[in-house]
């Protein structure tokens, strides 16, 4: 294991568990936002050039971002909960311990592959695109189509709802004239 | 000896600490935040694969994770806005209390 | 020769360089000769356009700049940069003070980290990536986050305030600036910044090769820098940090050091994104008739990059402040279908022969939209006939 290796390895896990451990919600997404680059890095090493640039372009500068707005938006006045876990966090806790076995265990037991490292593939920006054009062509245009409609769905679901007539925000225009001649008698 | 199971191992990392953080904490962001690091760990995996597994020419390790990505970010900007509707109406993001499908 | 000497100058003034260390750390020194005139040179620029820029300000608002310090007022950054290094620190105490050191220092390593792409002349680019506009754009999307952390450490409404509308006006206006980068990337058939301006080389009868050449190339242009405009947080675009608005934003908390450090990371973003405006319409470091070739390839994409800067100041000194919904109109209803457009225009140019109808045609696909649509969006506008008061 190198050295870059292990100071990636360490730092995006630190920044994961800062991410979901922390109390404040604002520093739990910063720290989102390091185990995403620390991720980035990890891919640059695994000469996968185009991946990691798309990651930060597309993780650390939107949906991160994302994130933090909607940390903002949706702030609650009330002061903060004693504990900052779930009721049932036991059981989640000896779940993910579990699939953490699950994982590790395959991996520790399988032989380790003594064969000589294969030359770096070198995916070129050039491969990548004759590719997406090319083989992968049906994926590229699901994937545009499903981009629209998250944009669309996503505005109308966060899109702030018109009060029904009547109400005080949203008087309609009866009541406005009725409130405008009211206050100014001809 | 090849590189691959230390990707793996960290891979497993992340995955476990989404799915951990996902499961335990209260607010419905962190759930989400949870989420995005699982898939992220599975990226790391196909990334990995791709780069010490067989056929690195085809590049179905770098296109998958290039899909990933896109549908990633708009499962966020959905998800994100489901929550910001919620809280306008429930005026928490507690998901204990968001039981009204409860009985 | 001695032209060609004069050109690789720096080139071959770095080989001697590593050729005198130890092979076994030349990797090293060399990745540091690429770093270091990097790090004196665009800090450099830096403090020569704050004088630039107030003096030309003042001209252009009828007073002299400052003319106090040295000949003509030139030696004025050194007064303001020992003014800003000798002046308290002051953090407020509720800031959240971790998130508030880390800020500035995100800004300035990010907005450092996009020089290593852009190429300053001919075999100078400090790192040759395969995907280098990407690369551009990913640190330059980076460079959002440390304006939110300014923002929300400081724990004043104002400064959040400030932060929510810099981050809205800047990832509006990514996408057109990406859009017209995304045309030429086309035609040129790469996304490495050498590539593509070895692609503008040359010139075809009296025009040089430039894409701003084209009806799509300067559509393109004109967008890449009204964009650029908005991404950096400039006049006209500059509500998120108007000194007459909100006082100065996201940063309104911040004193001394770390503020220089703000100013330091918004101009260096700004010559960054001219640099890649450069390199993407204007040649890069190409000299535009064969005849001029004996003046150096950098000291071409320095003189292209000072005549840029010298338009933003003027800008800045002409049009008014856009409110904040003129500025998001701006960005989603009209720059986003020009842009748009304009990828079709240059799809189609690029296929079609050289010569006049293509000419043409380019023309027609890049003004009809722009009437049609700046038409469209105007109307409904009610203009009041403009009257002048003037002090008598």
């Amino acid at each position: 294991m190198t050295l870059s290796f292990a100071i990636i390895a360490s730092v995006t896990v630190a920044a994961a568990v800062a991410a979901m451990g922390l109390r404040n919600i604002v520093h739990c997404a910063l720290a989102l936002t390091v185990a995403l680059a620390g991720l980035a890095a990890a891919y640059l090493q695994l000469d996968a050039q185009f991946v990691g640039f798309a990651q930060i372009l597309v993780y650390v500068g939107a949906v991160a971002i994302l994130v933090v707005f909607a940390i903002l938006l949706t702030r609650s006045g009330d002061p903060a909960h004693p504990s900052v876990l779930s009721p049932g966090w036991l059981a989640g806790a000896v779940i993910a311990v579990v699939v953490l076995g699950v994982l590790v265990y395959p991996i520790a037991r399988s032989p380790s592959i003594s064969r000589t490292l294969p030359p770096p593939a070198g995916a070129t920006v050039h491969q990548i695109g004759d590719a997406l054009m090319g083989r992968f062509v049906l994926p590229l245009e699901v994937t545009g189509l499903l981009l629209t409609v998250a944009l669309i769905g996503a505005v109308i679901i966060a899109m702030r709802e018109k009060e029904p007539i009547g109400t005080i925000s949203n008087p309609g225009s009866e009541i406005a004239n009725r409130k405008s001649q009211i206050a100014n008698p001809p | 000896m090849s590189p691959l199971p230390g990707y793996l191992l960290l891979s497993a990392f992340l995955f476990a600490i989404g799915l951990g953080g996902a499961l335990m904490r209260r607010n419905a962001i962190l759930v989400l935040i949870g989420v995005e690091l699982m898939l992220n760990a599975a990226n790391l995996n196909f990334i990995a694969f791709w780069r010490f597994g067989a056929h690195p020419e085809a590049l179905t390790g770098i296109l998958f994770v290039i899909f990933s990505i896109g549908v990633a970010a708009a499962e966020a900007a959905v998800g994100l806005a489901l929550i910001i509707a919620i809280y306008r109406h429930y005026k928490t993001t507690n998901v204990d209390e968001m039981t009204a499908l409860k009985g | 020769m001695m032209a060609e000497t004069l050109d690789q100058v720096f080139v071959i003034l770095k080989h001697w360089l590593v050729g005198l260390a130890p092979s076994g750390c030349q990797p090293v020194v060399s990745a540091l000769l690429s770093i270091v005139p990097i790090l004196l040179a665009f800090p450099l620029l830096f403090a020569v356009t704050t004088i630039l820029e107030r003096k030309g300000l003042g001209r252009i608002q009828n007073r002299y700049g400052p003319n106090r310090v040295g000949l003509y007022g030139m030696l004025q950054p050194v007064a303001d940069g020992l003014k800003t290094l000798t002046k308290e620190d002051i953090v407020p105490r509720t800031a959240d003070e971790a998130v508030h050191f880390i800020a500035p220092v995100v800004l300035v390593v990010t907005a450092f980290l996009v020089y290593a792409v852009l190429p300053v002349g001919r075999n100078m680019v400090a790192v040759d990536l395969d995907a280098g506009v990407l690369f551009f754009f990913a640190i330059g999307a980076a460079t959002e986050l440390s304006v939110f952390m300014a923002g929300w450490s400081s724990r004043n409404k104002y400064s959040m305030l400030g932060a929510m509308r810099a981050i809205a006006q800047m990832i509006s206006y990514e996408i057109p600036l990406i859009l017209s980068a995304v045309t030429v990337i086309m035609v040129a058939g790469s996304l490495s910044m050498v590539a593509i301006v070895e692609k503008q080389a040359g010139c075809t009868g009296w025009l040089p090769n430039w894409y701003v050449f084209t009806p799509w190339g300067f559509a393109g242009f004109a967008l890449f820098m009204i964009a650029a405009t908005a991404e950096s947080n400039r006049s006209p675009f500059d509500l998120p940090e108007g000194e007459s608005e909100i006082i100065a934003g996201y940063y309104i908390e911040y004193s001394g050091f770390k503020f220089a450090l703000f100013f330091l990371g918004e101009y260096l973003g700004l010559f960054a994104v001219s640099g890649l405006g450069i390199t993407l319409f204007l040649g890069g470091w190409h000299a535009p008739w064969p005849f001029l070739e004996a003046i150096p390839s950098w000291a071409w994409f320095f003189a292209k990059l000072l005549a840029l800067i010298a338009g933003f100041i003027w800008i800045r000194g002409t049009l008014p402040r856009l409110r904040m919904d003129q500025l998001m109109n701006f960005a989603w209803k009209f720059m986003l279908p020009m842009a748009l457009i304009n990828v079709l225009a240059a799809g189609i140019w690029h296929f079609m022969e050289p010569g006049v109808s293509r000419w043409m045609v380019g023309s027609l696909l890049v003004i009809g939209p722009y009437l049609l649509l700046g038409r469209a969006l105007m109307e409904g506008k009610q203009f009041q006939k403009r009257t002048y008061h003037f002090a008598d």
